[in-house]
């Protein structure tokens, strides 16, 4: 699993931030920040809500 | 098959017409699921002036058009489907605010604010939302019972958390909280409304020269602060940004703190199960955010292009409501959706914040605080119960965001 981020079209909803705490997080601004790229498969089930969750559709996930 | 407005197969028959009122308020409108159903995006006609607009009423459409970068949120567009009858010259007056503005305006806005709420930052504001939560607890404690739970607890706590966040002071409550309830109230008239507006924003307007001057420790000041170097906004954009703060930081949640007490009041099984086990409220509370989707009226949008929802194409320059109480009650993702259940696994997917470039930017201070506010219930007054007949109260049925009026609660 990979992921990536399109920081552009970030609006700083924090839904990642709070559903997958180990793989998002925010910078001083607000803007998503990529902890993990490469998340273990145990995180996965977070991971997908962050991104489905995600009102900006700013995350990308590739398996 | 796709199809125009003009073209839809109802033509010459009377349009439904928008807003559609609850039956029970732990539910939709009883004609959302019928639109659901059988004509999911569909035409309407709003209440206030009879101009037509689209319902869009399935979870995965409301999306759609939310996430959509070919709608607009411009409330000065002549389709724009306006709740309010606002004569047009004051419409030419209204200053945009982040609400209704597009890119990239309301990106270079929407950023000066989002790290002011961000995970960390609501966070931190934890404690200090607990000791207001506990102090107006005990207050409400030593009056001996009954009170009315919106006045004592459900306005007070968003409304004093609001207040430290942006520097308003909370001496001053009575007063926009008045103006900021007959802003909400769809029966004023124009004149009441624009009243209440000009009333806020004067109030503002001196709260934000004064800190151009004297910076605080506050929201509006680090915003101001920002604003020297970034010049996104003026000062009138200041204190309209102010306004939907404050407003939109304190009606929303008010309206959600007390519904959701009557909501866990008649419902003591789920009720005795949070109390048993307090880590199922963050659960509990996106299922009431769920059940209630308070701001329903509030998501109205307009084509910039003709674009396809479903099986119909919108036309450039038409109205939409994308109703997300409608797509919270949509039953392909929330199954028996009127049934309150805190163990409902796919709650989170509601649409109650919104969704999109203009999703709610205090959602997560909104959830701290219902956190703060049922947690503490739940375990300093066990014994809360309704001092009212549950048929008796009033809810705001023609307001922008739906809620009760008065709560009375006793222990």
């Amino acid at each position: 699993m990979r992921v990536t981020t399109e920081r552009d079209r970030c609006v700083g909803s924090g839904q990642c931030a709070l559903l997958s705490p180990e793989v998002f997080d925010q910078d001083d601004h607000g803007l998503v920040v990529v902890l993990r790229e490469e998340p273990a498969d145990d995180l996965r089930a977070g991971v997908l809500q962050a991104a489905d969750l995600c009102p900006s559709r700013s995350i990308r996930v590739d398996s | 098959m796709t199809q125009s407005a003009d073209a839809a197969p109802d033509a010459g028959a009377p349009l439904p017409q928008f807003p559609m009122r609850r039956t029970c308020p732990f539910s939709e409108p009883r004609e959302y699921a019928a639109m659901r159903a059988d004509n999911p995006v569909s035409r309407a006609a709003l209440k206030v002036n009879g101009k037509p607009t689209w319902l869009v009423t399935r979870h995965e459409d409301v999306r759609q058009v939310l996430g959509d970068g070919r709608v607009s949120s411009n409330l000065k567009l002549p389709g724009y489907p306006h709740q309010f009858h606002i004569p047009e010259e004051m419409l030419a007056q209204i200053r945009p605010m982040l609400l209704s503005m597009d890119p990239p305006e309301h990106t270079a806005q929407r950023r000066m604010l989002i790290r002011e709420f961000t995970a960390r930052r609501v966070k931190e504001m934890r404690p200090r939302i607990q000791e207001i939560v506990d102090e107006r607890v005990d207050a409400m404690l030593a009056t001996g019972g009954p009170v009315d739970l919106v006045t004592a607890l459900a306005l007070p706590v968003p409304s004093l958390v609001i207040c430290e966040l942006l520097g308003v002071p909370y001496e001053d409550h009575a007063q926009f909280e008045e103006w900021s309830a007959a802003m909400m109230n769809h029966e004023l008239s124009p004149a009441e409304y624009g009243a209440a507006v000009q009333a806020l924003d004067a109030y503002l307007d001196k709260l934000v020269t004064l800190k151009e001057d004297e910076p605080g420790d506050d929201l509006i000041s680090r915003f101001l602060e920002k604003n020297r170097s970034e010049q996104v906004a003026d000062h009138v954009d200041v204190v309209t940004m102010a306004r939907l703060m404050l407003v939109g930081g304190h009606e929303t949640t008010a309206n959600m703190i007390a519904l959701g007490v009557l909501a866990l009041l008649q419902h003591p099984e789920q009720l005795a199960e949070l109390q048993e086990d307090p880590a199922l409220l963050p659960g509990a509370i996106e299922e009431l955010l769920r059940v209630f989707s308070i701001s329903d009226s509030g998501t109205a949008r307009v084509a910039l292009e003709d674009i396809e929802v479903g099986d119909i194409t919108i036309r450039a320059g038409e109205g939409i409501l994308a109703l997300n109480n409608a797509a919270n009650h949509d039953e392909s993702v929330f199954p028996d959706p009127a049934t309150l259940d805190i163990h409902r696994k796919e709650a989170r997917s509601h649409l109650a914040f919104g969704y999109g470039i203009h999703q709610c930017i205090g959602a997560n201070l909104a959830r701290v605080e219902l956190e703060a506010v049922y947690g503490t219930l739940l375990r300093r007054i066990p014994g809360l119960r309704l001092a009212a007949d549950p048929d008796e109260l009033r809810f705001k049925d023609d307001a922008m965001v739906y809620g009760v009026y008065e709560l009375p609660v006793t222990w």
